[in-house]
Formats: structure tokens, sequence, C-alpha cells
């Protein structure tokens, strides 16, 4: 079956491409970028700050359920066409990943449906294989923390 | 000119995937692989010959016979660090699918 999201992301290379096409006329799909409220519900993640035009900069933020920061990402947006391209930066903060450049191209592909075109340039190959190997090894923490869980049950 | 191959290219074939299971339990010579394929025994050779390059498989030399067998390293690099990365993104695009069509239909 043909995968709606796809990753390209070439050995040794300090960039990666990810592709989907959406279910979505284009201005639609441009919207879930620059609207905080929308941005909140897809990424599940708070919105303290975004101005979605040229020389603007965004800041998200998500708390566990005792309110401690597990997650703080910010970035400026280095320029911005509507319905069609988003230039900006996109750092995780307290994490070693560093900075990336992030371009993302809105495409109409007819009425209803859109293309994303993300194109992600990381400060080196190591950085970028980093980040990909980061949700395999969260992965495995989690089976990890749930085998711990169902052990601690049954002692 | 840059011979090297991409691995995610090599393993976007079909068949080729196809080779890389059956030799993920066993070592197999290319006479062996190629009888589980109805394609011609140079197209078989030939989709072998790529994946070695790409290093997803090894070559030993046994007797007169070449056998292949999977190379663990890299195919775990491939298969189980890109797929939950793509996974998350996929699960992240679903979402936002989703409620662009709540808020298209509201």
């Amino acid at each position: 079956m043909e995968q709606k999201t796809k990753i390209n992301a070439e050995e040794g290379r300090q960039d990666l491409v990810i592709t989907r096409e959406f279910d979505l006329p284009v201005d639609l799909l441009f919207k879930a970028y620059a609207e905080p409220e929308i941005v909140e519900q897809w990424m599940g993640t708070k919105v303290l700050k975004l101005e979605n035009k040229k020389y603007g900069s965004y800041q998200f933020e998500t708390k566990d359920k005792d309110g401690n920061v597990v997650f703080q990402s910010s970035g400026v947006i280095h320029d911005v066409w509507p319905n069609e391209k988003i230039t900006r930066t996109f750092e995780m903060r307290n994490t070693p990943f560093g900075v990336q450049l992030e371009i993302y191209e809105f495409e109409r592909l007819a009425d209803d449906r859109s293309k994303l075109n993300m194109h992600v340039i990381y400060e080196s190959a190591e950085q970028r294989d980093q980040v990909l190997k980061l949700p395999f090894s969260y992965g495995i923490n989690m089976a990890h923390n749930r085998l711990q869980e169902v052990v601690g049950k049954l002692k | 000119m840059n011979l090297r191959r991409d691995v995610f290219q090599a393993i976007a074939d079909p068949t080729r995937r196809a080779i890389l299971l059956l030799v993920a339990s066993q070592s197999l010579s290319a006479g062996a692989i190629a009888a589980n394929f109805d394609t011609a025994r140079p197209t078989v050779s030939k989709h072998l010959q790529i994946l070695t390059e790409c290093e997803l498989l090894q070559q030993e030399q046994n007797g007169r016979e070449i056998y292949y067998h999977i190379n663990a390293t890299k195919m775990k690099q491939v298969a189980d660090f890109i797929e939950p990365f793509r996974k998350m993104w996929d699960d992240r695009f679903n979402k936002l699918e989703s409620v662009m069509k709540k808020y298209k239909n509201k």
C-alpha cells in the first residue's frame, strides 16, 4: 500500500524531506500552520506565541499533568507566502539537536487535495541522524516503561 | 559519478524486499534465492548486486557457491530508525487532516 507520509533521508546528508498529501484544500492546509488555536489542536502543544509573518517568531510549550514543562520549542519565521510557503527555524530547548531550518511548501493538487513538502536542514549529518533515531529510542523507552509497570503490578 | 547506492531506494523495490525476507532467517545461494522468483536469473542477480552494494546483504564464499546473508546492522538502521520517525509524522498529519476537516464543516 502506498504510504501517505513519505520520508526521504539519504545516507550521509544533513537534510531530509517529508512529503504528505492531504484531502484538504491548500488554504486549509496552510491555515493549520498559521492559526495558533489550530496548531494547538493537531500538534498537541500549547502555543505561547505565533506570529506567522516575515520576521515573526513562535514558541510552543507542553506541560505534563503536574504542570512540569516537558517540551519547549521555538524559532523565528524568516518569510511567509500565504498558501504557498513558510521558511522558519526550529529548535527544541534543552536538547543536543541544535537548530534546524525548515522550508514548507504548500501545493494545490485539486480543489480538495493538497500536498505538503517539508525540507529540513540540520547543522550536521550526525545531528540529523540523531533526530531520526529519537522516536525509535522513545519507542523503546515506552515499551520498557510499560514492561516495568506490568512487572511492578506482578510483585 | 557517485556509484554508492541509496539504501532507501534499494528497499523501495518489492522484489528486493522479498529477497531480504528470504535471507532473513538463513544464508542462501544466488541459485536458491532465484528459485523463489519467476523473474529471470540475471534480474535476480542484479537485485542481489544492488543489495550487496548498499551493504544490506553480505556475501560469503562457500565452496564454489556464493551465499548471501542479511547485514543485520544495516537493516536495523533502515527499518528501525526511519519507520518510527515516519509513523510519528504520519500520526501528526492524520491529526492535522481530521482537525481541518472538522474546521471546514463548521
